[in-house]
C-alpha cells in the first residue's frame, strides 16, 4: 500500500468518525423522544436533523471559560484527552478487508491500553475544576473505570483463546463459520455492560449523575472544552459498537449482496441504537450497588468464562 | 540519521525532560502527570526494540491503572504547599545516604556497559517481544517463577482485602 492510500485512509476514517459523532446528537434526541413519546427536535430542517448544526455552532460560539480557581492547564488538557484515546482506538478497527489504519499485532490489547487512558479525562478534569461536586463525579468514575476495564478486559479473553490472537482482522476471520456470540455469550455480555460503564452513559452514567451532582466531573467546563468531553461520549458509544461488531457479530462479514463496510455499519448503528434504548428505558442504580454488582457477581461470571473456554478448547484438541 | 534514530533519540530526550519535571514540579498532581508522559516514552522505546506486548502492558498496567490510583490517593489527600510535610535533618541524612547507594549501583553498572558498547540493541527487530514467543518462554522455561509471581499477587490481594476490612 503507497503512502498516499495510508492518508486517504486515516483522513476517511477521522471524517467518517467526527461526522458520525456529531449525527448522534440528533439520532439520540430523535430515538429517545420516539421512546418516550414526545416530539424531539423537529423546528430547524427536516426532522429537525439542523440541530447538529446549530448545536455544533452554539459550542464553538459560546465563551471559552477557564475559572479563575482551576488548574488551567490540566482542566484545558483534560477534554483532550478522552476525544484523543478513543480517536486512537479506532486505528486498529477493520472497517473492511484492507481498510483500517493499522493492523496491529496487539490490536486488542491497544483498544485496551487506550480506553485506560480515558479515565485521566473525567479524574483530571474532576480534580482540575476545584469543585467538590465535579471531584465527588471524579472519584466516582475513577473507581468505576478502573473496575470496569477489567471485567472488560477478561471478557474478551475467550475470543482470543479461541482465535489464538489479538489481531482485529484475525479475530473476524475466524468468525466465517459462526460469529462468536454464539460461542460466547457471556463474553458478549459482560463486554457490552463493561462497555456501558466505560463510556459513563445512562443508566451508569454515575460519574455525571445530574440529579445528585449537577453534572459531575464537567460541571464547570462550557463552550467547545465541554463539547470534546460531548463528542468524546458518542465516539465512545461509536467505539464500544463497532467493538461489538467486529469482536462478537463477525465485522464486516455477512451475506455477499452488499459490501464489508456496509454490514460494519449496519450492526455497529444497531448497537448503538440499543445504547440510546438502554438510556431511554433504564434508572440509574445507586453508586455501591454499581460497584458491588461487577465485583460480586460479574466478575466470578467472566473468570468463570475464561476458565471454561479453555477447559473446552483442551479438551477439543485432546 | 534515519527515521528509528529520531525517534529514539526523541523519545529518550522526552522520557529525561518527563522525569526532571516529575522531581521539581511543586504540585504532586502534576507529578503524577509527568509520570505518565514517562511511562509513554517507555512506552515507545520497547516498540522500537519490537516489544509490543510488553509495550501495551506497560501502558495498561503503569499508565492506565497504578497512575489513576496514584492521582486517586493524591486527589484525596489534597496536598497543598501548607500542608507540604516538614523537612527534617534525619530524612536529609537518609536521602543522601540512599542517593549516595543508587549512584554507586549507576556507575558500576554504567562502568560494565561500557564492555558492551559493540553489542547494540536491535531496533525493530527481533521477535521475543511478541506475545507468541514470549508467552512460550514465559510457560516453559521461567514457569515456576511466573507462577510464584501470581501467588505472590495473590498474597498481596487478600492482604489489601484484610487490611480494608475493619474489625
Amino acid at each position: 500500500m503507497t503512502v498516499m492510500q495510508h492518508v486517504w485512509i486515516v483522513l476517511g476514517v477521522l471524517f467518517v468518525l467526527l461526522n458520525i459523532g456529531a449525527g448522534l446528537i440528533w439520532v439520540e434526541r430523535r430515538m429517545l423522544a420516539l421512546w418516550q413519546d414526545r416530539l424531539g427536535p423537529n423546528r430547524a430542517g427536516p426532522l429537525g436533523i439542523l440541530i447538529v448544526l446549530a448545536d455544533t455552532l452554539k459550542l464553538f460560539f459560546k465563551e471559552d471559560w477557564v475559572p479563575p480557581f482551576a488548574d488551567k492547564w490540566v482542566f484545558i488538557i483534560a477534554p483532550a484527552i478522552v476525544v484523543a484515546s478513543v480517536l486512537m482506538s479506532f486505528v486498529v478497527i477493520p472497517f473492511a478487508p484492507g481498510i483500517v489504519v493499522a493492523d496491529l499485532n496487539v490490536g486488542l490489547l491497544f483498544f485496551l491500553a487506550m480506553s485506560s487512558i480515558g479515565v485521566y479525562s473525567i479524574v483530571l478534569g474532576g480534580w482540575a475544576s476545584n469543585n467538590k461536586y465535579a471531584l465527588l463525579g471524579a472519584l466516582r468514575g475513577a473507581s468505576q473505570m478502573i473496575a470496569y476495564e477489567v471485567f472488560m478486559g477478561l471478557s474478551l479473553m475467550g475470543v482470543v483463546m479461541m482465535t489464538g490472537s489479538f489481531k482485529l482482522t484475525d479475530i473476524v476471520e475466524a468468525q466465517r463459520d459462526m460469529w462468536f456470540f454464539i460461542k460466547q455469550p457471556i463474553g458478549l455480555v459482560i463486554f457490552f455492560i463493561a462497555g456501558i460503564a466505560e463510556t459513563h452513559r445512562l443508566p451508569f452514567d454515575i460519574p455525571e449523575a445530574e440529579s445528585e451532582l449537577i453534572a459531575g466531573y464537567h460541571a464547570e467546563y462550557s463552550g467547545m472544552k465541554f463539547g470534546m468531553f460531548f463528542i468524546g461520549e458518542y465516539l465512545g458509544i461509536t467505539l464500544i459498537s463497532a467493538m461489538t461488531a467486529t469482536i462478537f457479530f463477525g465485522g464486516w462479514l455477512g451475506p455477499e449482496f452488499l459490501p464489508g463496510w456496509v454490514w460494519f455499519f449496519t450492526k455497529t448503528f444497531a448497537f448503538i441504537l440499543f445504547f440510546i434504548l438502554l438510556r431511554a428505558s433504564l434508572p440509574r442504580p445507586r453508586y455501591d450497588q454499581l460497584m458491588e454488582y461487577g465485583w460480586k457477581i460479574l466478575l466470578p461470571l467472566v473468570l468463570a468464562n475464561v476458565m471454561i473456554t479453555g477447559a473446552v478448547l483442551l479438551w477439543l484438541k485432546g | 540519521m534515519t527515521a528509528s534514530e529520531i525517534i529514539f533519540w526523541f523519545l529518550s530526550v522526552l522520557a529525561l525532560f518527563s522525569a526532571i519535571m516529575v522531581l521539581i514540579s511543586r504540585n504532586p498532581v502534576h507529578s503524577v502527570l509527568w509520570l505518565i508522559v514517562v511511562f509513554f516514552a517507555i512506552s515507545g522505546h520497547y516498540i522500537l526494540l519490537n516489544a509490543q506486548f510488553l509495550a501495551i502492558v506497560n501502558l495498561i498496567v503503569y499508565a492506565g491503572a497504578i497512575m489513576v490510583l496514584f492521582l486517586f490517593v493524591i486527589m484525596l489527600m489534597n496536598l497543598n504547599t501548607e500542608t507540604e510535610p516538614q523537612r527534617n535533618t534525619w530524612l536529609k541524612v537518609i536521602g543522601v545516604i540512599s542517593g549516595g547507594l543508587l549512584l554507586t549501583v549507576m556507575v558500576s553498572a554504567a562502568r560494565s556497559a561500557g564492555e558492551l558498547s559493540n553489542k547494540t540493541a536491535l531496533i525493530g527487530a527481533g521477535d521475543i517481544g511478541l506475545i507468541q514467543n514470549l508467552g512460550k518462554v514465559l510457560f516453559n522455561q521461567y514457569v515456576v517463577p511466573f507462577e510464584i509471581t501470581s501467588v505472590l499477587f495473590l498474597s498481596a490481594m487478600v492482604g489489601a482485602v484484610v487490611i480494608g476490612k475493619k474489625d
